[in-house]
């Protein structure tokens, strides 16, 4: 065998496709039994997809099956706000329509994605499922890994790639650390179901608490992420659902008309997390074990599909050669192409929300004006579109919609 | 073995196996091969796949292919040879290679015919493969014309020979003797001797001497900014690569 992927969310299952689709060996190793992983009740989940990782799931082949149920975005509007004043004078609106990647990004409600990759696992001789147990340990020696499984089954492989979240235990087995703070915020969000139609445009309203997004859903429904300091949270957790309403409707505005809610509410709290390192002898990380962001742009998903594309397509260009593709000198070819990425990622979402997250009026006066230059600069407003959509710098094949 | 009866320059041989332990680590003295070796073997599968009509995606793509790597080292050709499937034979001058190779190989739970001995020797017992690697050897050997010959013999007709070496320009004098010898330290001082290098015209004219016919050449380019190889249509102005057949 190939590589062990631990972790079936979302970055472990489109991995396991890509490099098998390559022609590699791959077992995926998921705590979760499936019937838990695709429950076809729509539970208010979705992701925002940029253009190019979407590219990655039609590569994989899964896009067909979720393109019927995804909402394109065809215009992002950023606004800076405050809560019961509507949208300040000044805002930022990215057409869609300026840029040749069409449409920028969609909105792939959970449901869809998990089913759509769970038929394609199913349907993939090279990939080994195992679910239901968790991956107690995992020893490396110069021939290979060694994991040793809950039921206490041993699997060997040459490496094995840590797809298990913010707290991998896989990066804490490679004596990998972390940087990690807190913002001191929590983020919410939910489906709701509105009057109005959304014509396909997200918004990014920046409020003095954090930010709320608001994310187009197939027919009138949206999807709504928003930002609360951890004080607040702790009250608005608690609130019935009339209650919770209450609180979003002047937060979201009227332009949607009447809301209600479409689904479940969950919470949780936003860390800023990165991995000291991507890659050890016979380890890689991606996804959340290696970064987690702000989730303000809602770029958690596209990064960690980003991780998936870099991170195929140098293990399966090391195994047509030849190479061991657990040796730490082939491992830190993926490390080298994603940590400034990463890093860039997180810091600008970091500084866009200290930047927006306050009540200051100067601070409010500079960013609506920022936010009303950046607008009158068609040029730069599609370089942040682009960069936005994926598709700059040094991106993997896979994300370029291309096989391996 | 016939060793005594070869071209191989023993003081050369000598360099090679005081570095021998070091092998596999790449962040250890052979680092700037480990650097180089994906392009290497980028250049070798893609030409063996073209030459025999097989696709490196598929499983095993080798198999069925018996391929000698001259001067194999520790074997970092010749365990992705293996692992692509190929039946390998390793061969090397510096006896104290062989031992390190083998080991490594068990630990990788690869089967490599590692053997001290040479090209001529190999050549003098009919032995005979599909493809043969000869790295960064013939700037090492004393008689060019005739090492070149043994290797041909190697060679089943309609076999191909890889074969890479140091251009002799006033570039690679000062990338390869000053700055990988005297300045990063990458190689000890007199690993090579710019004299012996050879241009890619000359080395063309030695490979049809030995009755092969030359069918490409690219160069392998350091880039210092991405601190990285790749490999280049153009520009074989310091290290090269050459690939020629047997003809049926």
């Amino acid at each position: 065998m190939d590589a062990i992927l631990i972790g079936g969310g979302l970055n472990g299952p489109a991995l396991a496709l890509a490099l098998a689709q390559a022609g590699l060996e791959v077992t995926l190793v998921e705590r979760l039994a499936p019937e838990l992983r695709t429950d076809p009740d729509f539970d208010g989940r979705s992701y925002a997809l940029s253009h190019a990782p979407a590219q990655l799931l039609r590569a994989i082949g899964i896009w067909d099956a979720v393109a019927g149920h995804a909402q394109p975005i065809h215009k992002i509007q950023v606004t800076d706000g405050r809560a019961g004043e509507g949208a300040a004078p000044f805002f930022l609106l990215f057409d869609g329509a300026e840029i040749e990647e069409w449409p920028p990004g969609y909105v792939v409600e959970d449901r869809y994605l998990r089913r759509a990759y769970q038929d394609a696992l199913d349907a993939e001789p090279r990939i080994t499922q195992i679910t239901g147990v968790d991956v107690t340990g995992h020893a490396v020696d110069d021939g290979g890994v060694t994991a040793t499984l809950s039921d206490g089954r041993a699997l060997t492989a040459q490496m094995v790639v840590g797809c298990d979240g913010v707290t991998s235990r896989t990066a804490a087995r490679a004596g990998i650390g972390r940087m990690s703070w807190s913002y001191g915020q929590t983020s919410f969000s939910c489906a709701i179901s509105h009057e109005k139609p959304h014509n396909g445009i997200a918004h990014q309203f920046f409020m003095p608490p954090g930010p709320l997004a608001i994310l187009p859903l197939p027919g009138n429904r949206s999807s709504i992420v928003w930002t609360e300091t951890d004080s607040a949270a702790r009250r608005i957790a608690e609130l019935d659902d009339d209650a919770y309403l209450a609180l979003l409707r002047p937060r979201v505005g009227d332009f949607l008309g009447d809301i209600a809610l479409a689904g479940r509410r969950f919470h949780y709290p936003v860390p800023l997390s990165i991995a000291h390192r991507f890659a050890a002898p016979r380890v890689a990380l991606v996804g959340d074990a290696a970064h987690r962001v702000h989730p303000l742009a809602g770029q958690g998903l596209n990064a960690g599909l980003k991780d998936v594309g870099a991170l195929a397509e140098v293990l399966v260009e090391a195994h047509r050669r030849g190479e061991d593709i657990g040796r730490l000198d082939v491992l830190q070819r993926y490390e080298r192409w994603r940590r400034f990425d990463v890093a860039t990622l997180a810091w600008m979402t970091d500084g866009v929300n200290r930047l927006f997250s306050n009540d200051n009026p100067l601070l409010r006066l500079g960013r609506d004006i920022g936010l009303g230059v950046i607008n009158g600069l068609p040029g730069l407003r599609r370089g942040l579109m682009r960069e936005a959509a994926g598709v700059t710098g040094d991106v993997p094949k896979l994300l370029r919609g291309r096989a391996l | 073995m016939a060793a005594e009866t070869t071209t191989v320059d023993s003081e050369e041989v000598a360099k090679f196996e005081a570095m021998a332990a070091e092998w596999w680590d790449p962040n250890g003295k052979f680092k700037p091969l480990h650097m180089l070796n994906p392009c290497r073997l980028d250049y070798i599968t893609g030409q063996i796949a073209a030459e025999f009509g097989r696709d490196l995606a598929d499983p095993s793509p080798f198999a069925g292919l018996r391929i000698l790597d001259i001067g194999c080292g520790g074997g970092l050709l010749a365990e992705p040879m293996a692992r692509l499937g190929a039946e390998v034979v390793g061969a090397d001058a510096a006896e104290r290679n062989i031992p390190v190779a083998r080991i490594h190989a068990e630990q990788s739970g690869l089967e490599i015919d590692y053997r001290h001995t040479t090209a001529e020797a190999l050549a003098e017992a009919g032995e005979q493969f599909d493809a043969v690697l000869n790295m960064e050897v013939v700037e090492h050997v004393s008689d060019p014309p005739a090492y070149l010959a043994a290797c041909q013999r190697l060679l089943k007709p309609g076999g191909i020979m890889i074969c890479s070496t140091l251009n002799r320009t006033p570039k690679s004098y000062v990338m390869a003797i000053v700055g990988a010898e005297h300045v990063m330290r990458w190689l000890p001082k007199g690993t090579h001797d710019w004299a012996k290098f050879i241009t890619p015209d000359e080395l063309f004219d030695l490979l049809r001497q030995a009755g092969l016919e030359p069918v490409d050449r690219k160069g392998f380019v350091f880039n210092p900014l991405g601190w990285s190889w790749s490999i280049s249509d153009r520009d074989l102005s310091v290290n090269y690569v050459t690939a020629s057949v047997k003809p049926d």
